[in-house]
């Protein structure tokens, strides 16, 4: 992916401290296109870099985390 | 350098001498070993590039590249100190607590030389508290005071001796008299461990072996093993009734040739566990062909770990003893992530329940996908390991847990249990 945004950009993933993590599951409702609940509530974040048209969706879904457990990392 | 000493490339290697009587005295250990290599003879920069040419691994489990982790822990900021992890914490393995009874100077040396090489002045030596061989360190230490041997500052610390509490940064965390517990990484404990500083922690063989190295070099070191993974390792054999014996043996070496050594007639065994707790199932087949290597291993999904292999005699029931080892995993969780704290107790009852009779074989279906979800979702691996280990058994003995599934326990499964 990197390199087909042109100049300066770099691709972003998310990343789930799962210690911070209590299963409010906010996360998977902002942004289902990449994550997704197991059986008992918690996160799982497809293993793949987020697109730039997506980004804003994975920033929002970052945001909305009630113990900041979930941060989006360069 | 000795004309004998450069002469043998041959094993035993670290267990040299033991036959004669444990290395407990610096005059044996010297009469065996020969000296240290004084920072005139070896300066610091040497030794990293020495144990990257025989592209050393960490000993404690995950494999990891030490020349690696030193130059990591070199470049960051602050003054570097070493954490000697001697925890030991996998149950089955007994070969770190033989080193520290048996060869404490080894240990010792190599500690020493690696904190020369990082620029660490202070080397904590973490051991178990329950553990017997703190007093023989202790006294080991002593010794090498008394001659002014060493140019760093040692300390023991004592640590809890629950399952995840040899993990590094549990280490660390009790070190900064936190719980033991695993911690989130970043930071990493390479940025800021111990008091803050950069922390390197390497596990007590992984050390044994760079007293060596620094001794002989990495010629010596690479002439035997495989190409890939050069020189030898130490591995704990567990046969019927639990016995275990600690072998050195070079990279790449049959696991037959192993089991032959330990005497395990491969025809009575009914499956090998590899790499212990965290380790993975294989069926008695494999073990005429498979290599010790981390290479052929990941080929079969398996990997050395921290050295366990572990023999299942035919006549014990694996359902049992697969079920008893998940329950213990389950129970030692840290707690602290949601993946692991259901998952691992999820896992470990539904497999329960399926091989008592009272859930169907379905249920394994249900275990076999949890054991895949929670790979990776933890702070620490212990979810990873259950799931490896579990997962692993599910697969190997397919048709064993579906029996039990079907009939209830089987006739071996009272048996003594030889795992836990």
């Amino acid at each position: 992916m990197r390199g087909l945004h042109g100049k300066g950009d770099v691709d972003v993933r998310l990343r789930c401290n799962p210690i911070e993590c209590d299963g409010h599951g906010l996360c998977a409702e902002l942004f289902p296109e990449r994550i997704r609940l197991d059986d008992w509530g918690y996160p799982v974040i497809a293993d793949e870099p987020i697109p730039r048209d997506l980004e804003q969706h994975a920033r929002r879904a970052a945001d909305a985390c009630p113990t900041l457990a979930l941060s989006l990392e360069p | 350098m000795t004309q004998a000493l450069a002469a043998k490339t041959a094993l035993p290697r670290l267990l040299e001498g033991l036959a004669d009587g444990p290395l407990v005295t610096l005059e044996r250990h010297h009469a065996v070993h020969g000296p240290m290599p004084s920072p005139q003879e070896l300066d610091r920069a040497e030794l990293v590039e020495l144990i990257a040419d025989c592209a050393l691994r960490g000993r404690g489990g995950a494999a990891f590249p030490v020349a690696r982790k030193m130059r990591a822990v070199a470049a960051a900021r602050g003054r570097p100190i070493l954490v000697a992890n001697g925890c030991e914490s996998e149950p089955l393995s007994g070969k770190d607590a033989l080193l520290l009874r048996e060869l404490p100077h080894l240990v010792l040396d190599g500690a020493t030389l690696v904190a020369r090489a990082i620029g660490a002045q202070r080397v904590i030596l973490a051991v178990k508290h329950s553990a017997p061989e703190r007093a023989l360190l202790e006294r080991a230490l002593a010794e090498r005071a008394a001659r002014a041997f060493d140019d760093v500052s040692f300390e023991v610390f004592a640590g809890a001796a629950t399952f995840i509490a040899g993990q590094e940064t549990a280490v660390v965390s009790q070190i900064n008299g936190g719980p033991a517990l695993p911690t989130f990484q970043p930071p990493r404990v390479s940025e800021r461990g111990v008091g803050r500083r950069p922390t390197l922690v390497q596990n007590v063989e992984t050390l044994a072996h760079i007293a060596l190295i620094a001794r002989h070099g990495s010629d010596w070191h690479n002439a035997i093993g495989s190409t890939n993974e050069p020189g030898s390792t130490l591995v704990t054999v567990v046969c019927a009734g639990g016995t275990r014996s600690v072998f050195e043996i070079a990279y790449g070496t049959r696991l037959d040739d192993v089991l032959a050594a330990a005497r395990v007639d491969t025809a009575a065994i009914g499956g090998l566990l590899l790499g212990g707790y965290f380790g993975t199932w294989l069926p008695t087949s494999v073990a005429g062909e498979l290599r010790l290597s981390h290479e052929e291993l990941r080929r079969c999904d398996a990997s050395l770990g921290c050295g366990v292999i572990a023999a299942l005699p035919a006549s014990a029931c694996p359902v049992a003893e697969t079920v008893r080892v998940s329950a213990y995993l389950a129970s030692q969780s840290a707690g602290q992530c949601g993946p692991c704290v259901h998952g691992s107790s999820a896992i470990a009852r539904r497999l329960e329940a399926a091989s008592r009779g009272s859930a169907g074989t379905l249920a394994f279906e249900d275990v076999r996908r949890w054991t895949l979800e929670i790979q990776d979702r933890g702070a620490c691996h212990h979810p990873t390991g259950l799931g490896r280990f579990v997962g692993s058994a599910l697969r190997t003995f397919r048709r064993e847990f579906e029996d039990h599934a079907r009939h209830g326990p089987c006739a071996a499964c009272t048996a003594k249990a030889m795992l836990t």
